[in-house]
This record gives structure tokens, C-alpha cells and sequence, in this order.
């Protein structure tokens, strides 16, 4: 009983993480129409410049989070600017080719000037807490509420801005936006950034428990997809409850499978999901 | 430098049967798949677990390649085939990272991370050195009539359906076609050809590995046939060689800059290669052969 109890109460510390660029990728996709799979290598980017602060300067963690965010949508909205505007008229699928080629110029960008080495953050040790059987990690902990606070800023920003309710607005509908005066190139940018930035701060958040390297970003890739198609394609409630929900499974299922395949629940969850219910958990609601 | 050559060409025509593959479905049915290198692993493991572990005859594993990956292709699509095509880009993509973790992890059939080396050869031991010709040419030959086939298909009644289907596949279906089932088939066929290419692949170099299987072959297949052009049988062949050309090439190139680590080398050939192939997508997304749309048939004669 208590193995299971620790096995969810990781499942939803992991979710935590994990909802934060399933909600990013979410919020871009449901704006831009397309599949970004470059938020692997926004969220690494996002890893290595929270990482630079952190060590060579000395940040804590709430200041290397916030120059993550900054950093990975500020390369994201160039990017997104200079490879990809120009060939979203032609479809989901060319933009979606050409964000995994930009996902591996980025990557290599990346492990051009920082080498292949895995790093890690600078950070205090500290002692489980122990509550019985179960046991919590500070750092775990923390970085699960850092996870959902950026979260519950993310969503107060859709609900109360005038900027989020357009947003909301073209995901729901691009055309009405329009008639409505919203301009869709505005919309686009706040999205590009709010979505790379919050892939910038889950590379951070993934990295702070473990260690980071080129490939951080696109190691979790598929698990974000996968939270993603469980909550919904485009639904940022969705992205949340589908990376909860993904973060158990995972656990869960470490009773069952190697801890290796670990990644392949993720492609499981997806083909299950399309095949029975391929709107996902949520629908498409955006927010 | 000769036997170099021989490598170089070899290796272009298992990308050109990679092209091939992404073509007929890309090209073709307007399907994308990201995980290419999934299949071509799927397809090198079955052959060399059957002639290495088995020792059954080279061309039993030619055969049960293609099988691998047209099943393997059926169970990726048949999830999908009734979505939008960014829905099969993930699942597919989540393919090839699933088959490498098995690659990785069931030691017992696959080796894990060691491989399978030993690979055998058709008559390696006899020729000796005459080996390498003798397999660019097999390879080029195999091109050939996937080629021949492709181009069949392209020409007849289901590729034109296919082609119905990648434009409209609402009209398609109200025309009464089966767009289900031809998007399945088309994957299945397109798949198994990736196979193939992983076993053709596997009994040249005699070793795989999980590693041999990364993402970035999808990337430089999907470069191959957006530079060859895309829904022609002819364009990604082309495109291939061209593609494996362009990788020598930058072998060479990033060479002359000085001061760079091994690294760094690496990571300024894959940047040049994704670069490339966003370039392409932009500047010219139709590549060097364009499709060529078919006259409308002249049916008022027979009227």
C-alpha cells in the first residue's frame, strides 16, 4: 500500500513537470496549428541557460527559472519568426518537418558550445522527508510546486489579460478573431513565447532533479506529446490532466516493465488514446 | 578510395530505398513518417536475427525485412488513419524511440547496446575485395525495381486515388473510395520498403545497433526527397545521392575550419543538415523534379 501511495505521490510530482511544456506545446499548437517539435531543444535551451546562471553566477532557482523562460522564448519567437512563419500558409505538415530540422540545428547549437558532458545544477543537499513509508525529495517537492505555480500564472494570464483572452479567442476561433479585430501575427508571437518560455522552464525543472545535456529536451519529448494527446491536442486543461495523469502511469507502471521503457509508456498511452478516444480526455477546449 | 566510392554509393542507394519509402506515402498519400529510422531498424534487426542467429538464408531475411516492417507499419497506422496527419507525424516518432528502447533493452534477441555484429554477407568470404562492387551493384538493382515498381503504382488507377486522397480526402471518399483502407496500405507497403533498406543495410556493414538508428536518418531521408522533389518516382533517388554527397561533402568542409573539437564537428555537420533541409522546405518546397500534374484522358472519342 505504501509502495503504491509513493508510487502516485512521484507520479504526480513527475506530472507537475511535465505539465509545464505540455501546456506550451499545447498553447502553440492550438494557436499556430501545428505540431512544434522543436520544444525538445527549447526546453534544453532553457536547461543550459538556467544552468550558466546557476553555476557561474551563482542564481538561485527561482532566478534561473525566470531567465530560462526568458531566454527560451526569446530564442523561440526568432526561430519561429525566421524558419517557420514563412511556411505555415502551406500546412500543418511542412511546418511540422521543419520544426524537427530546427530542432536539431538548435540542439546542435547547443552541444557545439557546451559539449556532450552532463552537467548539473548547483544545488544544496538536502534529506528525504518522511512521512511513514513515504518519502519526498525537497528539491522533488519544490520543483513540483514551482511546476505548478508557473502554471497557475500561465492560466491567470489567459483568463484575466486582454492579450490571453485573444489568444483564447484565435485558438477557438481563427477566423471570428479576425472579424473581431484581433491581430493574428500579435496573437502568434505571444503564444511563440509563452509557449517556448514554459518549455524552457520544464527543461529546468526536468534537469534540476536529475542532470542536463543536448539531449535532455528530446528525451522527454515523446512524454510531453503523450500528455498532450491524453488531455486533448490544443486543450491546455487537457495538457495538465494528461501529464498527471502520464507522470502515474509511468510510476504504475515500473511494477510491471523495466524502469528503461520508462519512455515507451508515453508512445503506449498515445497509440491506446488516438484508437479509443482520439479527441483526448478533455476535447479541444482551449483554456 | 575506390572501395570508399563503393561505400558511399551503397550507403546512397539504402537511402534511396528510404526515400522511396517516405515518397510513396509522403508523396503519395500526403502521410508523414518521422520515424523512418524505426522502421529501418525493425527491418535490419529481423534479417540479421534470422541469418545470424538462425542461420537461415540471406534471403529469407531479405523477405521477412519487408514482412517486419509492413506489420510494424500496419500497427502504426491503423490508430491513426482515420486523424489528421500531424497525429500519425508523433505517433510515428514515438515509434522509433520505442523500437531503439527495445533494441536497447531485450539483450536476449537483440544484444542490447553491444549490436549484432557478424552480420553475414551474400558470398562476402568468396569475393574478397570484389565484395563492395558486387553489393553496390545488388543495391542499385534493388533501387532499380522498387523504381520500377513505385513508378507503376504512380502511373495506375491507386496511385492517381492516392494522390485524390493527399489533395481531398473528403472527395475521395465521396468518389467512393476507401480512404482507411488505402492509407493503411499505402503505409504498410511504404513501411516494409523501409525494412527492406534496414536489412540491405544491415548484411553490408555486418554490425547494427540501436545506435545506428537515430532520428537524424529520418532527417536526412526527409532532406533527400524534398530536394529530389517530391511525388516523383525518379526525384528521391536523386535526392538520395545528393543527400549523401552533401554529408561527404560536409565532412570535408567543416574539416577546414580550424580550431574546431570532434564535437563540434559533429554538431556543425548536423546543424548544416537541418539547416539544409529548412532552407529547402522554404526556397524551393516542389524540389529539383517537380511533380507533374497529368493531363485530364481525352474521353470524347470514345463518347
Amino acid at each position: 500500500m505504501a509502495l503504491l501511495l509513493q508510487a502516485i505521490l512521484n507520479g504526480l510530482m513527475t506530472g507537475a513537470l511535465l505539465a509545464v511544456p505540455a501546456v506550451g506545446f499545447s498553447a502553440m499548437f492550438a494557436v499556430l496549428r501545428y505540431p512544434n517539435f522543436a520544444i525538445a531543444s527549447y526546453a534544453t535551451i532553457g536547461a543550459f541557460a538556467a544552468w550558466v546562471i546557476n553555476t557561474k553566477f551563482g542564481a538561485g532557482v527561482a532566478l534561473s527559472i525566470a531567465l530560462a523562460f526568458i531566454v527560451a522564448a526569446i530564442v523561440g519567437a526568432i526561430c519561429e519568426w525566421l524558419a517557420m512563419t514563412p511556411l505555415r500558409p502551406a500546412g500543418a505538415l511542412p511546418a511540422a518537418i521543419a520544426s524537427i530540422a530546427l530542432g536539431v540545428v538548435l540542439e546542435n547549437v547547443v552541444r557545439f558550445i557546451f559539449g556532450n558532458d552532463l552537467k548539473a545544477y548547483d544545488l544544496p543537499i538536502v534529506r528525504d522527508i518522511r512521512f511513514g513509508d513515504i518519502r519526498i525529495g525537497p528539491q522533488q517537492a519544490e520543483n513540483a510546486l514551482i511546476g505548478i505555480g508557473v502554471m497557475l500564472a500561465a492560466f491567470a494570464f489567459l483568463k484575466f489579460t486582454r492579450l490571453g483572452r485573444a489568444m483564447r479567442a484565435v485558438a477557438d476561433n481563427a477566423d471570428l478573431a479576425r472579424l473581431k479585430g484581433i491581430v493574428p501575427a500579435q496573437v502568434e508571437l505571444v503564444a511563440v513565447l509563452i509557449g517556448c518560455g514554459l518549455c524552457g522552464v520544464g527543461g529546468v525543472l526536468i534537469g534540476l532533479d536529475t542532470s542536463i545535456d543536448p539531449l535532455t529536451g528530446f528525451r522527454v519529448l515523446l512524454a510531453v506529446f503523450a500528455a498532450a494527446v491524453l488531455g486533448g491536442l490544443g486543450s491546455l486543461p487537457g495538457a495538465v490532466v494528461g501529464a498527471f495523469a502520464l507522470g502515474i502511469a509511468e510510476e504504475l507502471s515500473l511494477f510491471i516493465v523495466a524502469p528503461t521503457y520508462r519512455s515507451a509508456i508515453g508512445f503506449l498511452v498515445i497509440l491506446v488514446m488516438l484508437s479509443v478516444k482520439p479527441r483526448g480526455l478533455m476535447g479541444d477546449r482551449f483554456a | 578510395m575506390t572501395s570508399y566510392l563503393f561505400f558511399i554509393l551503397t550507403i546512397g542507394g539504402v537511402y534511396a530505398l528510404l526515400a522511396q519509402s517516405l515518397n510513396l506515402i509522403w508523396g503519395g498519400a500526403g502521410m508523414v513518417n518521422l520515424g523512418l529510422a524505426g522502421f529501418f531498424a525493425v527491418g535490419a534487426y529481423a534479417s540479421a536475427i534470422l541469418t545470424k542467429g538462425f542461420g537461415l538464408p540471406i534471403a529469407i531475411g531479405l523477405i521477412a525485412s519487408l514482412a517486419a516492417g509492413a506489420v510494424a507499419g500496419f500497427i502504426v497506422t491503423i490508430s491513426t488513419a482515420r486523424l489528421r496527419d500531424d497525429y500519425l507525424a508523433i505517433v510515428t516518432l514515438g515509434f522509433a524511440e520505442t523500437v531503439r528502447l527495445i533494441a536497447l533493452n531485450e539483450a536476449w534477441l537483440t544484444r542490447g547496446s553491444d549490436g549484432i555484429s557478424g552480420i553475414p554477407g551474400p558470398w562476402r568470404a568468396e569475393l574478397g575485395p570484389n565484395f563492395h562492387p558486387f553489393y553496390c551493384v545488388f543495391v542499385f538493382i534493388i533501387v532499380a525495381i522498387v523504381y520500377l515498381l513505385t513508378k507503376r503504382l504512380d502511373d495506375a488507377p491507386y496511385g492517381r486515388t492516392l494522390k485524390a486522397i493527399r489533395e481531398d480526402p473528403e472527395l475521395a471518399a465521396f468518389a467512393g473510395k476507401k480512404v482507411m483502407r488505402f492509407k493503411i496500405e499505402a503505409f504498410a507497403l511504404s513501411a516494409a520498403v523501409a525494412g527492406l533498406a534496414g536489412a540491405i543495410y544491415g548484411h553490408y556493414t555486418s554490425y547494427i545497433a540501436p545506435d545506428l538508428f537515430q532520428p537524424l536518418i529520418t532527417i536526412y531521408i526527409f532532406l533527400a526527397v524534398t530536394a529530389g522533389g517530391l511525388g516523383r518516382p525518379i526525384g528521391p533517388v536523386i535526392g538520395a545521392y545528393l543527400v549523401i554527397a552533401f554529408l561527404e561533402g560536409t565532412r570535408f568542409i567543416v574539416e577546414l575550419i580550424p580550431g574546431l573539437g570532434p564535437v563540434q564537428v559533429a554538431a556543425t555537420r548536423e546543424m548544416l543538415i537541418g539547416a539544409a533541409l529548412i532552407l529547402i522546405l522554404r526556397l524551393r518546397p516542389q524540389g529539383l523534379l517537380p511533380e507533374q500534374s497529368r493531363p485530364v484522358p481525352r474521353v470524347g472519342d470514345a463518347a
